[in-house]
């Protein structure tokens, strides 16, 4: 990896923290088993809630007789849809993403009318025991009348059948546009060459290997609800929770979120069953844990992607890009989930101009529900299907005029001296420097020599194939201001606390949640940079909304740019509060004084210093402070970003494909990823390594499917291929560094780059081995068996 | 349900207690004994979260019920570290960054550290199919074989 230099503050005190390998302090207790993830933690009298969940696609509920199970032994109450009714709470699972002409049903905690998918919540079971509560499940008797189903989207749309709401008579749930269709067609019109791509982007289960669970805590006495869950944004969740669901303001819920067993956007959501646990346990006063089976998070955690498309592209001979043009049809699932309406339009068709110079680019897509689990964000969401789609389109236009796809890759991209660069798909890109990154990795493999290795095995019978992608990303969304005219009902700032104590150790309170990311340590070396001290001086804190005023959470490869940007904001200004008393104290002008260190000294007068651990404590005893300056050392930092960032880079696969088998080697992966400046290399390279596999697996492996019954087929982790350690190549990492002009630490963020990137790569690698068969695209995920039927005719 | 009364050694300390039939060694684990560390991540024998060592064989604690497990020595991931401190093994995970949300982390350790017993100049190849049945959604795999190898190196030197 390369180096990345410290933060550019104004006058930093540079500890050379921020950019080191520091090892992670927060694995100590993940590696001794002392960590404690929600089911981890017990409560004494903790009673235990099970679901029950329609086996039906689709149905209407005729009754649901709930007296066998309630007079089972160790049962302590059995709920429907009816009584969370009458016990009058707000009962909404509300979406947090308006859009145009959004069609907006009902969503209850449990089910009251119709079940619309399979593993639809309908009763829950609270009993002293696991074992007794999913015992009594079993003794629920459920009386459905089922109706016909449909899980595809654009069947949804297009085929005549019930709708999934009768709101929503045509299963619309929004038609979305975005671009300029006119002057698209103009492009077309005028372009030498037009072609085309039909695709598929499979539905992702997001397998986060913790399933999701949540422990609640009514106190009668004060009214409080304490809830522990495994959320990447304990905030949004009491937001969610405290208006839409249960009534309750958000002073009277505390949300936690201990150890978070990864999440990949599937934590994020404000589901039916972590809020059923809480309502339970405001029903009978007593604690309620509640942890998914592997199959309940199958049918229930939210799924990715499920986009088909199809996507034109206008070119010049020479192979200039004039014009793209794509339509979607995006399942949505049975409900709108939080950020389900966001993920298919705004997050993706914005996207669609890659990393290229592209005029005209029109997009509509069509929100369609399906009776189908909730699709919503995944690790990548919106941008890794758009960049797919753009990806593609380049691949074929390549083919379409025979010319190397890197080299028309190259002619269309955005150059360095163009940014900020404002595409036609209505985003302004903060910076870039495209054609480096992808030159560092065209370099990694020799691509010219490869390409003639590719033809020399061909003249052999083998097929090598060469996959090339770039991608860019836009991370952390904001402004506020921008998501709310948009359609967004939550903010895009971040914010903090930089706490002193007047030991002179520093604590930080932050808004985003960590599910495995590291936050800790990236955090800590931030504000040791900006205070001059040793990350071992400062500690971190997250995940409790009693303890951390507000926050937004960890999502859309925020934390780094939009959570550190904070960090490091508050600790500038603690820092300026401590020059200004050092001034005081040292009775010198503030201007006089230099950084160094944590030590502010005299210019000149080395000697005449104050440390910033001994100004905390000075600041805590308040005895000698300059004139109308309040004690103490903190400041609460919000800090809303004025854009989003745009991590970007070119991934590059080598495969070898064995046409008689469908088997696929992987020789070579590599992934050039510039997020700006880096505050920690190794942290950021196990981010790429960890999104490239989900990016590889989403491209060989993975994918949901539904039955003709309308059930989740992939219901088990033995029936949905998570990608294994000998599925998975060696990986090869490197960086370049384009700092964030707008942010306050040069950082883009990286959480989702890699998977954004390796998807289209790996299945441009395979359809390019296969270019000698005639086979321009393949749907993922790509199996030995697709291949093979493939290349039937030709082998 | 009937109950049967079982002793089991974990971690080196001894432990009488009565389970249903049906119980899971991992669930009598975790909620009987409090050891956490083993996680479940699927309950189907396919992830690997809730291997420990029994009599010395590394298992996948929700394959075996609790019933079976009467009268054997346990290892979980709580009795890996030495006098407090964190192994050979785990230390060349923090270093290596072999896990990032560390809920597969207890399970991966347990695997490893069996395989490396039996074999102590594993090749990557090796080290892969070693933990083949260990499933890391986060980590792509490649820091935790690093770490696995490295560990194997220091052994080597100490040999
Ligand atoms: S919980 Fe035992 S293998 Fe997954
Ligand atoms: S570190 Fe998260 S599953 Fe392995």
């Amino acid at each position: 990896m390369s180096d990345a230099d410290g933060a550019d503050s104004n006058d930093d005190g540079s500890s050379g923290a921020f950019g080191a390998a520091i090892e992670r302090g927060e694995d100590v207790p993940l590696l001794t088993g002392d960590g404690q993830y929600t089911d981890d933690i017990s409560l004494p009298g903790t009673t235990h809630l099970a679901i029950r969940r329609s086996d039906h696609a689709h149905a209407r509920l005729e009754s649901v007789d709930t007296s066998a199970a309630e007079a089972m032994d160790g049962v302590v109450a059995v709920f429907t849809g009816e009584d969370v009714v009458e016990s009058g709470v707000p009962n909404t699972i509300p979406t947090a993403w308006d859009l145009p002409g959004l069609v907006q049903p009902q969503y209850r905690m449990l089910a009251t009318d119709k079940v619309r998918h399979e593993g639809t919540a309908v009763a829950a079971v609270v009993a002293e025991t696991p074992h007794a509560a999913h015992d009594a499940l079993e003794r629920i008797s459920v009386e459905y009348e089922p109706l016909e189903h449909v899980t595809d989207p654009v069947e949804a749309v297009e085929r005549d059948v019930p709708p999934v709401h009768d709101e929503a008579e045509d299963n619309v749930a929004f038609d979305f546009e975005l671009g300029d269709s006119d002057a698209t067609d103009e492009a077309f019109a005028d372009a030498d060459r037009v072609t085309s791509v039909d695709l598929r982007q499979p539905r992702i289960i997001p397998n986060a290997m913790e399933p999701r669970a949540a422990l609640a805590d009514w106190e009668e006495t004060t009214e409080k609800l304490r809830l522990w869950m495994t959320s990447q944004n304990p905030h949004l969740h009491r937001m969610l929770l405290s208006a839409g669901t249960l009534g309750l303001p958000e002073n009277r819920i505390q949300v936690i979120a201990p150890e978070v067993g990864g999440g990949f956007g599937s934590k994020i959501y404000h589901y039916p069953d972590e809020a059923v646990t809480a309502w339970c346990s405001m029903q009978l006063g007593r604690p309620v844990k509640w942890q998914a089976t592997r199959s309940e998070s199958y049918l229930t955690d939210c799924h990715g992607r499920d986009h088909v498309t199809t996507g034109e592209i206008a070119l010049d001979d020479d192979g200039t890009i004039r014009g793209v043009r794509v339509e979607t049809h995006a399942g949505l699932g049975a409900q709108l989930s939080q950020f389900g309406t966001a993920t298919p339009s705004y997050l993706y068709a914005t996207i669609l101009s890659g990393q290229y110079a592209i005029p005209a680019i029109h997009c509509r897509v069509v929100g369609a529900f399906t009776n189908t689990t909730p699709v919503d964000a995944y690790r990548g969401a919106g941008r890794a299907e758009g960049i797919y789609v753009i990806e593609r389109l380049v691949d074929v236009g390549a083919r379409e005029l025979e010319m190397d796809p890197a080299e028309l890759r190259r002619r269309n991209l955005i150059q360095p001296d163009e940014f900020p660069f404002e595409t036609a798909a209505a985003l302004v890109y903060d910076s870039g420097e495209y054609e480096r990154a992808m030159d560092v990795a065209l370099e990694h493999v020799d691509y010219d020599e490869l390409r003639e290795r590719q033809d020399e095995l061909r003249e052999e019978g083998r097929y090598l194939g060469i996959g090339v992608a770039n991608f860019v990303e836009s991370a952390g969304l904001s402004p506020s201001g921008l998501a709310g005219d948009l359609g967004a009902q939550a903010g895009g700032w971040e914010s903090s606390i930089v706490r002193f104590d007047s030991t002179g150790s520093v604590t930080i309170l932050a808004g985003t949640a960590d599910q495995g990311q590291g936050h800790r340590t990236t955090y800590a070396q931030i504000a040791a940079e900006e205070l001059g001290l040793s990350v071992d001086d400062i500690d971190v804190v997250e995940g409790d909304t009693d303890r951390i005023p507000q926050g937004m959470g960890t999502y859309g490869s925020r934390s780094a740019s939009v959570g550190g940007g904070s960090i490091a904001r508050g600790a500038r200004e603690v820092r300026e509060k401590a020059r200004r008393i050092a001034a005081h104290q040292l009775e010198t002008p503030v201007d006089d004084l230099e950084f160094e260190d944590g030590e502010f000294h005299v210019t000149g007068a080395p000697d005449r210093s104050l440390h910033i651990q001994t100004i905390a404590h000075e600041a805590y005893l308040g005895h000698d402070l300059p004139e109308g300056m309040d004690p103490g050392l903190e400041e609460t930092n919000f800090y809303d970003p004025e854009n989003f960032t745009y991590p970007f880079g070119t991934h590059v696969a080598v495969v070898e494909v064995e046409p008689e088998t469908g088997e696929i080697e992987i020789e070579r992966y590599v992934a050039v990823d510039d997020c700006g400046e880096i505050i920690n290399p190794m942290i950021v390279e196990g981010q790429v390594h960890g999104g490239i596999a989900q990016g590889i697996g989403a491209a060989l492996y993975e994918g949901a499917a539904y039955d003709d019954e309308g059930h989740l087929e992939t219901r088990r982790m033995d029936e949905y291929a998570v990608p294994h350690s000998t599925q998975l190549p060696e990986f090869e990492t490197d960086s370049t560094v384009t700092p964030s002009p707008h942010n306050p630490i040069g950082v883009k963020g990286v959480g989702e780059s890699a998977t954004i990137a390796a998807t289209p790569t790996m299945v441009s690698a395979v359809v390019d081995a296969l270019e000698p068969f005639d086979v321009d695209h393949l749907d993922m995920p790509i199996t030995p068996e697709s291949v093979w039927r493939a290349t039937e005719g030709d082998r | 349900m009937s109950e049967h009364d079982i002793s089991v050694t974990v971690n080196g300390e001894q432990h009488e207690l009565s389970v249903e039939p049906r119980t899971l060694l991992v669930t009598a684990l975790r909620d009987e004994l409090g050891y956490t560390g083993a996680n479940v991540g699927c309950e189907t024998g396919r992830c690997g979260a809730c291997t420990v060592r029994v009599n010395g064989e590394a298992i996948k604690s929700c394959t075996r019920l609790a019933v079976q497990a009467d009268g054997s020595e346990i290892e979980t991931v709580e009795g890996l570290g030495e006098n407090g401190d964190l192994s050979a093994l785990q230390e060349r995970f923090q270093e290596h960054h072999g896990l990032q949300c560390g809920y597969c982390t207890p399970g991966m350790l347990v695997t490893a550290e069996t395989f490396l017993r039996e074999n102590d100049d594993p090749s990557r190849e090796e080290i892969r199919e070693a933990i083949e049945g260990n499933l890391c959604r986060c980590t792509g795999y490649q820091n935790i074989v690093d770490a696995i190898e490295a560990t194997a190196d220091q052994l080597g030197e100490h040999r």
